[in-house]
């Protein structure tokens, strides 16, 4: 088994057409339908959401010091908005994971092996 | 008996590198211990063969020497601990054993891993130019025009990606295939191109025609596989009739047909009855039989140009690309005239395609339009990726007359 990180990208700023509530409940419905698909399947080992990036913190050393400063590190458009962290068998194992993801939220999915797994 | 030598061992590297690397990356789930044995296999097989002869099965010497290789790579490198904690697949007890059972899928799995959709195009037919074809980096270097240390850069990375990220080595699901067989189709199309322009092109060409085969052997329920290999067996029958003696392009209305090889036409020919039949039709076995039509008609006036556009047709409802609209264009251009075709370029998103304005120049010329035409063959030529290809549009440049160039380079005509 190898691990992966799906990451999902939110770009700022990017107004998405507004959801009705009805909406709002049907894609939480479909998010947690397909999260307890991944943990009967032993495949899910841990997710999250994140808050928007201008809540993000950036720490860091300078000469002796660190420095706190108001982040994120990237000044980008997109930021990491959440991720899954997934055990599967191979590459199109996580990506089929991360194919149903992409279906449910609308936005792209970065797939990322884990460099500490067995043959990373 | 043969006589040994280089040519005969460097036939034999051809037909057999790809196998023995496929089937010890199999075995060992390594790809560089795969090809350094293999390589080291055939260095041995150079130095003992032209003595002894060449065995009953060179194939499978040359697997079985090479798995000895790697297994003796294992045990004696500190390397090899550490792989055989992460292997999949034991080294067999007995090394001999796969000779007399090759598992033909091999191949097949490799040409799965190497086209795989998580790799970039490029990086797919380096990987198959490398690993199934046996093509040394700096060939694949110089066939795509790429710096050998970037070549190698690339070979590097793609490895190290198959290995991280782990992608697999096996042939897809049913369910799977038909969206994994198009890059592998598309790997071999693009290496046959590669090979009609390109400094080393009878290779490239040779080399997609004999994966294109092996394909169709191993995947015998594919139509669209039988399909490109048609296709490139009806393309390359011309490949004699393209360039006349000086090096300059011939095109298809003025080759002379008696230098198109007959057997790659009825072996092509035959292929695409066999797709007919089939009923399943995909955009390779609709383009091999457009190229079936035109190698039956024993001159360009003999061509049956209302097939071609019905031909044209369904591959425009296939593969709705701009490309085939402007191919189809042409056949329409024969069928209902220059004005017709000419009605339909005018919606193409093709301005950068060199071919999209010689095609516009021919149509003009024959409209008697020699102004206009002459501006689209100085386009075409300005965009043209060779030096043959621009050669042959200032050629047709020429030919519209003085006066026609010249009224071109005023402003405003």
């Amino acid at each position: 088994m190898a691990r992966y990180l799906l990451s999902v990208h939110s770009v700022d700023g990017e107004a998405r057409e507004p959801m009705t509530d009805v909406q709002m409940q049907h894609s939480w419905q479909e998010i947690q339908a397909l999260e307890a698909e991944m943990k009967s399947s032993g495949s899910w080992v841990f997710s999250g959401r994140l808050h928007d990036a201008d809540t993000a913190t950036v720490v860091r050393v300078s000469g002796d010091e660190v420095v706190t400063t108001d982040g994120p590190f990237v000044e980008a458009k997109e930021h990491l908005g959440g991720f899954y962290i997934i055990e599967a068998a191979d590459l199109d194992a996580a990506l089929a994971w991360a194919s149903k993801v992409t279906r449910v939220i609308s936005a792209p999915i970065e797939v990322w092996p884990f460099a500490d797994t067995a043959g990373g | 008996m043969p006589v040994v030598d280089g040519a005969l061992i460097g036939r034999i590297f051809r037909d057999e590198y790809g196998r023995s690397v496929a089937t010890l990356i199999r075995i060992f789930g390594d790809i560089d211990l795969a090809e350094d044995a293999v390589q080291e296999a055939f260095a041995l097989a150079l130095r003992k063969w032209p003595v002894g002869g060449v065995p009953p099965n060179p194939g499978g010497w040359i697997t079985t020497t090479a798995r000895n290789r790697a297994i003796d790579h294992l045990r004696r490198e500190s390397r090899g601990r550490e792989l055989q904690g992460q292997r999949v697949v034991e080294p067999p007890d007995d090394p001999a054993r796969e000779e007399v059972e090759p598992v033909q899928d091999d191949r097949l799995r490799l040409i799965f891993t190497c086209c795989h959709p998580a790799l970039a195009t490029e990086a797919q037919i380096a990987l198959t130019l490398r690993l199934l074809g046996g093509l040394t980096t700096a060939e694949v270097a110089h066939a795509f025009l790429v710096a050998e240390p970037t070549m190698a850069k690339r070979l590097v990375r793609a490895k190290h990606k198959i290995k991280a990220a782990h992608i697999p080595y096996r042939v897809p699901s049913d369910a799977e295939l038909p969206e994994r067989l198009r890059p592998v189709l598309a790997v071999l199309y693009l290496t046959y191109n590669a090979g009609t322009s390109g400094p080393s092109g009878d290779g490239l060409r040779r080399e997609a025609i004999r994966l294109a085969r092996a394909m169709a052997s191993l995947m015998p329920d594919e139509a669209e596989v039988a399909g490109l290999l048609a296709l490139l067996l009806l393309t390359e029958s011309r490949s004699a009739a393209r360039f006349a003696a000086d090096g300059s392009i011939v095109l298809l209305r003025d080759q002379d047909r008696g230098a198109w090889d007959r057997t790659m036409i009825e072996e092509g020919r035959a292929i695409v009855r066999a797709c007919l039949r089939r009923n399943n039709p995909g955009p390779y076995q609709i383009q091999a039989a457009i190229n079936a039509v035109h190698a039956d008609a024993a001159s360009v006036e003999a061509t049956d140009w209302g097939q071609i556009l019905a031909l044209y047709d369904q591959l425009l409802a296939v593969s709705p690309t701009p490309v085939v609209a402007l191919n189809r264009a042409i056949a329409l251009g024969e069928v209902r005239g220059p004005n017709a075709a000419l009605a339909l370029l005018g919606n193409l998103d093709l301005d950068d395609y060199h071919l999209f304005h010689a095609v516009k120049a021919d149509l003009l010329r024959r409209l008697g339009r020699p102004a206009d035409a002459a501006r689209a063959y100085a386009r075409a030529a300005g965009l043209a990726p060779s030096d043959a290809e621009r050669a042959f549009l200032f050629g047709q440049l020429d030919d519209l007359g003085p006066t026609a160039s010249e009224r071109s380079e005023a402003p405003g005509s």
